[in-house]
């Protein structure tokens, strides 16, 4: 808190926040209302993603199908609203719960495995949801299926008002990266990252890591699922195509871009990899080829991510 | 089983294979004692542990602890009753500080850990048990060091220290000074001198002067069979364990054992 023991690493953070904080009063300076989409996605999937670090960083649980999540999510606001049921509140309690129920069901298997196997049958649980709803014809199956009308909570949070949903998402941000801050640091959070170290000798200390694992993975999932309901009412569709083995792998990749197992890491790595996607798909029309061969050098230098580069910097400066 | 047994071990069979790495063990010890388990490389002196431990599930036979079959529990359920154990290849945390080294070591025995919100780091019931461990095993100034870059000395002393603070009733050593130097190995005798009476060890050890200097009984382990179990001076003149094993291995030894300033290590076994 205090001043003087500001780091890099912190300034950036606080830096990102109030960016982050001023986007639709900058929107309104500039008049450049996609940058208000553009960040309502980013503090989205900003979400996802720290709730993937939650099972990736501090528990070396490498899933593949956290997208599915989302997509749940998702499907949670739209197959209600398709019947004329409104009610926000009922919406994100049901994406939540279906996702708590998905996680504990899939994590019961996955997290018998390990290494390889338990990267691909997470995602072959995700691509069991995926095809799924790809068959439910009734919901658009392949096609997706627009939301005519977002959540309803009351009032005032009026969800069709972009500023409104902006402010909504980036609370919900703030009260994810707030949760996972007391998990990581709680008895809990401790046992995880100890297993992550070390299984064999957490169990021989006498902790039945696969539960604490499993009940790691099932709140990673339902947060995520959460996310899912924000983005559904964003994007204003659903489609099968938000839990896609790729959307895994994206979500992966901004995390370790980011910096897997620090808090605010993957927050900073969905930033930089949207912004990038933006920047290279205007500028060259074949973006996507040094976007990959950037995405691979990330994955093979970046031990630690951004936040590793920040914390360093910091470290270093104290030294002198 | 006598009466007085904390640790029964009755018929005990494991074999990897064809090979048998455990031949029909039978061993009591005895609450308060210091049991040295002895023998030769590859004579199933971890494999023993490991069944005790619950890592590796015997082919037959029983392990009894207090009375208690706990032949096929779980290895993560046997610490609540009191037994703790230490790797042979050291088994520490490394990316996190010595201090939560020990502090999850606490956390295992104050019960669940399901709690989600408070600071483990701040919580004095946690902190200060461990920070006591620590000055049992002289980890205390290295608390808050990550502990991946200790020297390997301290690496064992803080897997002691981790043993200690699940304040356990049996204690499976699988040699604690192994790869020590003189220094650290005689420190680590102290320690464990300094626990004699208040907990049972089982001791797993290649040095015959720490063996010597610490054990009440000893058991003589050789191609996963007991040849022989009883107190020191009988060991040392027991004639199958001199042929099996020891032979003049044991004519170094002093019949007064204790003087640190005579203790030589034989060569670390893995
Ligand atoms: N997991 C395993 N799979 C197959 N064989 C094993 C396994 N563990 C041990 N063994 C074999 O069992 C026998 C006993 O091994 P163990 O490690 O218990 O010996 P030890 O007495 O601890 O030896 P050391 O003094 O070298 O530590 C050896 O022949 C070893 O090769
Ligand atoms: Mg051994």
């Amino acid at each position: 808190m205090s001043l003087p023991t500001l780091t890099l690493r912190g300034f950036v953070t606080v830096l990102m926040l109030v960016a982050l904080a001023l986007v639709p009063q900058l929107v309104e300076l500039t008049g450049n209302a996609f940058l208000i989409d553009l960040a309502t996605r980013c503090v989205i999937l900003a979400i996802a993603a720290v709730s993937l670090n939650l099972i990736l960083g501090y528990g070396r649980m490498i899933s593949f199908g956290h997208a599915a999540y989302l997509g749940i999510g998702a499907y949670a606001v739209g197959i209600p609203v398709y019947y004329e049921i409104y009610n926000g509140y009922l919406h994100i309690l049901v994406a939540m719960a279906v996702s708590a129920v998905f996680a504990l069901a899939t994590g019961l298997v996955c997290l018998r495995t390990r290494g390889v196997n338990f990267i691909m049958i997470t995602m072959a649980f995700a691509q069991m949801v995926f095809f799924t709803f790809v068959s439910m014809e009734e919901y658009g199956g392949d096609d997706g299926l627009v939301i005519e009308v977002r959540s309803e909570f009351s009032r005032f949070i009026n969800l069709e008002d972009a500023t409104v949903l902006y402010y909504v998402c980036f609370a919900s941000l703030l009260v994810v990266l707030y949760l996972v801050k007391r998990i990581v640091n709680s008895r809990f959070g401790m046992v995880i990252r100890g297993t992550r170290g070390n299984e064999l000798r957490m169990q021989s200390l006498g902790f039945d890591t696969f539960r604490y694992k499993l009940i790691c993975y099932v709140i990673a999932g339902t947060i995520c699922g959460f996310a899912g309901a924000l983005l559904g009412n964003f994007t204003n569709f659903i489609s099968p195509e938000m839990m896609d083995w790729t959307r895994s792998g994206e979500l992966i990749f901004m995390v370790v871009l980011g910096g897997a197992g620090s808090l605010f890491g993957p927050v900073l790595g969905v930033s930089v990899f949207l912004l990038l996607e933006e920047f290279l798909s205007g500028l060259w029309l074949y973006w996507q080829l040094v976007f990959g061969i950037f995405l691979i050098l990330v994955v093979l230098f970046a031990n630690g991510g951004i936040d590793s580069w920040l914390s360093g910097r910091s470290r270093r400066s104290h030294d002198s | 089983m006598t009466a007085k047994a904390l640790l029964s071990i009755v018929n005990l069979h494991k074999s990897f294979g064809g090979v048998a790495a455990t031949k029909q063990v039978s061993l009591d010890i005895v609450k308060g004692e210091i049991h040295a388990i002895i023998g030769p490389n590859g004579a199933g002196k971890t494999t023993l542990v490991s069944q005790l431990a619950g890592v590796l599930l015997p082919d037959s036979g029983r392990i009894l602890f207090q009375g208690n079959d706990i032949t096929r529990m779980p290895a993560h359920r046997r610490p609540h009753l009191g037994i703790a154990r230490s790797f042979q290849i050291t088994s520490i945390i490394l990316d996190m500080t010595v201090l939560e080294n020990v502090l999850l070591a606490v956390q295992a025995k104050a019960g669940h850990s399901y709690r989600f919100w408070a600071n483990s780091g701040d919580d004095a019931s946690l902190v200060e048990p461990a920070m006591a461990s620590l000055e049992q095993v002289g980890l205390q100034n290295q608390a808050m060091q990550m502990a991946g870059p200790l020297s390997h000395g301290e690496h064992r002393q803080l897997e002691m220290a981790m043993v200690l603070a699940t304040n356990p009733v049996l204690i499976l050593l699988d040699e604690p000074t192994a790869g020590m130097g003189q220094e650290d190995s005689t420190r680590m005798v102290r320690t464990l001198q300094a626990l004699k009476g208040s907990r049972t060890i089982i001791l797993v050890e290649h040095d015959m002067n720490t063996v010597f200097t610490l054990a009440d009984r000893i058991t003589v382990l050789v191609e996963g069979q007991v040849i022989a179990t009883a107190d020191p001076d009988a060991i040392r003149s027991n004639p199958r364990v001199r042929q099996a094993y020891l032979g003049e291995e044991l004519d170094s030894i002093p019949s007064e054992p204790h003087a640190e300033d005579s203790m030589t290590k034989s060569p670390p076994a893995c």
